[in-house]
This record gives C-alpha cells, structure tokens and sequence, in this order.
C-alpha cells in the first residue's frame, strides 16, 4: 500500500530557483559552441572562405539581434518556456504552440545530431586504434541516456557540468588561436590560402545557411527564466556575455582554420578545429582540441536536453499538450516526465535520421523562431510601451534590431531554400497540419484564463 | 571478444541501468504524490510565498 502525498493549504511544487549568470552563459554558448567545432566551414564549402566570413559576421548580426530582443523580453516574461512564453502573453495561443513546436523540434533534432557525432567521434577513435567493424550505436544511446538522467536529477549539477566542459571548450580555442601564433607567419597563410569568392556573391548567400551554425541555440538562455534567482539581472548578463564570447570564438576558429588550411579542404573537412592542431604538429594542441571536440558536442546534448523538456513541460503545464507533461518531480524539481518523454523521441531521430536531414530540420526550426521574435518585439514594445512595465534590460535602437532581424531571416530562408527547398517546403507543411490539429481539436483543452499567471497591466488598447 | 566490443557492451548495459532508473523512479514518484501536487507548478512564482519545497516524505516506499 502507498500513502499518497497530496497537496496542503495550496501548496504547490516549483522548478527550482538556483542558478546564476554562470549557467545561463553555459546553456546559451554550451549549445552553441559545438558549431565551432563542426559545422561552421560547410559555410567555405558553399562560397569559400572570404564567404564564411561574410556569413559569420551576418549570421553574428542576426544573433545579435536575437540576443537582444531576447534579454529585453524575457528579463520581464521569466517563465520557462522562454520564446514559447513570450508567444503566449505577447501574440496568441496559435502562434504559443507554434513556437513551442519550432523550440522542441529545433534542440530535440540538435541534440540528436550531437549524440550522431560523438558516436561517430569514438567509432573513429576505435578504428584509429584497430579496431575492425566498430559500432557507433551503443555511444549515441549512451550519450542520450546519460545526459537525460543527469538532466533528471537536478538543473543545478546539469548546468554547472555544461559550465565546466562549455568552459574547457572555449578555453582550448583560445589556446590554439595563440598556439598559432596570429601575430606572425609561422603558421598561418591568409596571403596564401584566401582565394577570393569561387562561386561570387551566390556563394556568399548559399553560406549563410551554414554560417547560422557559429551561433544556433544562444536563444536558449530564456529557458532557464523560471530557474534562476534574479531572472532581470542574470538573463540579460548572461545572454549578452554569452552572444559575445561566441563573436570572438567564431572570429577566432574562422581565423585559425582559414589561415591554415585551403578552402577546397576546409569545405569539407568533419572537424576543422582538431584538424587545425593536427597540423601544428602538437601532440598536446591534438589532445586539447580532441577533448574540446568532445566537450563541445557533449554540452550542446546536455543543454538542449535542458532546453526542449523545459519548452515541452511548459506546454503541457498550459494543457497546449496533455497535463501529465506539466508535472515537477517533488524532490529533484525537475520537469522529469517531459525529460523522460523526449528520450525516445531522440533516440529514434538519432538511430534512424540522416545527421544533414535532422540539422537541417534544427536550422529550419530555428528560422521561424527567430521570425517570430522579430514580430513579437515590435507587439511587445506597442501593447507594453516602456515605463508600463518593469525591464530588467531595455534593447537599443528599437524596432532597427527587429527590422534587420527579419531582413536576415529572409535570406537566410532563400539561402536553406537553394539547397533543401523541398525540406523546408515539408516542414511548413507539418506545422500547418500540427496548427490546424491544435485550433480545431487542442485548443479547447487549454487554460485559456489560468495560463496567463504574470502580474502584467492591460496591454495598451485592450 | 576485443576491448572495443567490451565497450560497446558496457555503453549498452549502462544505456539500459540509466534508463530503467528513471523509469523506476517515476513511477515510484508518480505513486507516492498526487496528481494535482506535481502538477501544481504555474508560471511567475518569483516572489510567490506559496510556492514551496514539499514534504520529503515518501509514504511507505
């Protein structure tokens, strides 16, 4: 027989409030930094170098932007969810799922990718040793399965495990960019290895598809609103500190990579970075890089994990999706059923999924968030001017940021559009069919009053 | 056998404990709470005196 623990005088069980700027710093760039790592030069394979370029500092732009927009609003809607939150309060339930949908998808197919290449990673290291027929299978269930327990039993030890790896990523393309010594040609060949714009401007615009990838995921920052002591202080710190560590790791690794290996290579190499101190010749530069590499794809498994339950659990505590995801675990105040629910839903995408199909679909997710925030800043600076409601941050030059950020979504749409049209043509199709199953069949479960819980005025005009 | 087919055996042995861990514990938790009290989180708790850390009693598990 179980005694069953109901609750008393209204209680109520709540995420836990314990993290600092130091963990959202580590879930935006620990998501993120993985791009440097891999990912990024398929940009120099699209355009060249000179192109990567030019799509790192757009794509910078874009985030920048992102970043922004994203301190502004969430330092004042601290609720988990993040964007899916601020759909709710500031546009609509319709437009809420949607986001919803766009954040779960886009971390779910990212954390699968990340699990697809560390289990590629120590395949590889098995082959290099001798082994025959290794199978990466076991790693990529492995990584899954360990970062959602870890992700079960705490925020706290999960967010400061991504700090210390996010840190010891970061830290060791610092190391590398000295180790090449910038100041000098000793290593580094720019005279020699930047041949202009193969393809020309074409080019340039086919790379920004890839050039997203030096900083997909800092948004993620606002999932933690609900689970950080000072949300109006340590979201916007730790989303600014955050977009801009990711502008001087992006600058440094297109720095390293473009000046030491040709563009032809470079397109197309699977780890440019640990390919960058192979070429050093250091055994130890070989070591560090192959440990960031690692580290890297781990963090952005773990804070993704972090992130897509965080968004599911909100849904379901709004019933935009069944209750029983809106659930906390009484002793480790975590969203455990979400995170628990997720775990098949990666695996199957990470067992069975193409890694260019399942990225593709992150990026793709990605975009139309990022679409939305453009709308939504513009909505939320006209229903709550400044002065009606309290800031945490206030973003400058409005609506100049929300303006550039849709000019960029729109040929980053063009340049993903050129080279998986019809991916992003049955994507939008699978979220017309999930909008039109949530208006007519959904909707009429959700807690259309009790959903919006935040001590907000009347928006301006209602 | 070869070391790295131990491994790989290990990962999978590992992947099962972990996941069979939280199966385990939540249904465990699931049994020992009510319903209403793990759902009972809402948005905007910052200051909200009412939010609070449960009772870490497990009736008789």
């Amino acid at each position: 027989m179980t005694a069953e623990t109901s609750p008393a005088n209204g209680e109520r069980i709540s995420l836990l409030r314990v993290l600092g700027p130091g963990h959202v710093w580590a879930l935006g760039v620990g998501i993120v930094l993985v791009g440097e790592y891999m990912g990024w030069n398929f940009a120099v394979g699209k355009g060249g170098a000179i192109a990567a370029l030019i799509a790192c500092w757009f794509a910078g732009l874009l985030y920048t932007c992102v970043a922004m927009i994203d301190s502004e609003v969430t330092s004042t809607v601290a609720a988990a969810g993040g964007q899916y939150a601020q759909a709710k309060h500031i546009v609509g339930p319709l437009m809420a799922f949607n986001v919803g949908l766009y954040l779960v998808f886009a971390y779910t197919m990212l954390e699968a990718a990340n699990a697809i290449t560390l289990g590629h990673l120590v395949q590889t290291v098995g082959a290099m040793a001798g082994f025959e027929n290794t199978n990466d299978k076991p790693f990529i269930v492995l990584t899954i399965m360990f970062l959602a327990w870890l992700n079960y039993r705490g925020v706290y030890t999960t967010l400061t495990f991504s700090l210390v790896i996010t840190a010891f990523a970061f830290i060791s393309i610092c190391v590398l960019f000295f180790a090449v010594q910038p100041w000098s040609d000793v290593y580094i060949q720019h005279d020699q290895m930047l041949t202009g714009l193969p393809y020309g401007w074409l080019g340039v615009l086919a790379a920004l598809h890839f050039g997203m990838w030096f900083y997909l995921g800092i948004e993620g920052t606002t999932q933690a609103a609900e689970e950080v002591r000072s949300p109006a202080r340590a979201l916007p710190l730790g989303t600014m500190t955050g977009i801009i560590t990711l502008l001087i790791a992006a600058t440094m690794t297109w720095y390293i990579c473009s000046g030491l290996m040709p563009w032809e290579y470079l397109g197309q190499s699977v780890t440019p970075l640990f390919d960058a101190a192979r070429l050093t010749n250091s055994t130890l530069l070989m070591v560090l890089l192959f440990i960031g590499t690692i580290f890297s794809a781990l963090a952005s498994a773990n804070c993704c994990i972090n992130d897509a339950s965080r968004a599911w659990f909100s849904m379901g505590r709004d019933h935009y999706l069944p209750q029983v995801f809106g659930a906390v675990h009484p002793k480790y105040r975590t969203p455990y059923r979400a995170i628990v629910f997720l775990v098949p839903v990666a695996l199957v995408f990470a067992y069975f999924a193409p890694l260019d199909r399942v990225i593709t679909f992150s990026i793709l997710s990605g975009l139309l968030e990022y679409t939305f925030m453009a709308f939504s800043v513009i909505l939320f600076r006209k229903k709550w001017p400044l002065g009606s409601i309290k800031r945490g941050y206030v973003h400058p030059f409005h609506p100049l940021p929300a303006v550039m950020l849709l000019v960029l979504c729109a040929a980053t749409y063009f340049a993903v559009f050129l080279g998986y049209g019809t991916q992003l043509i049955a994507m939008m199709v699978f979220y017309i069919v999930a909008s039109l199953w949530f208006a007519l069949h959904r909707y009429k479960y959700v807690r259309r009053g009790e959903q919006f819980a935040m001590p907000w005025p009347k928006p301006v005009g209602y | 056998m070869n070391t790295f087919a131990l491994l790989e055996y290990s990962a999978w042995g590992l992947s099962i404990l972990l996941g069979l861990w939280m199966l385990v514990d939540m249904f465990r938790t699931d049994r020992s709470y009510s319903e209403d009290l793990l759902t009972s989180s809402r948005e905007g708790e910052i200051e909200d005196a009412s939010a609070v850390d449960p009772p870490q009693k497990r009736g008789s598990r």
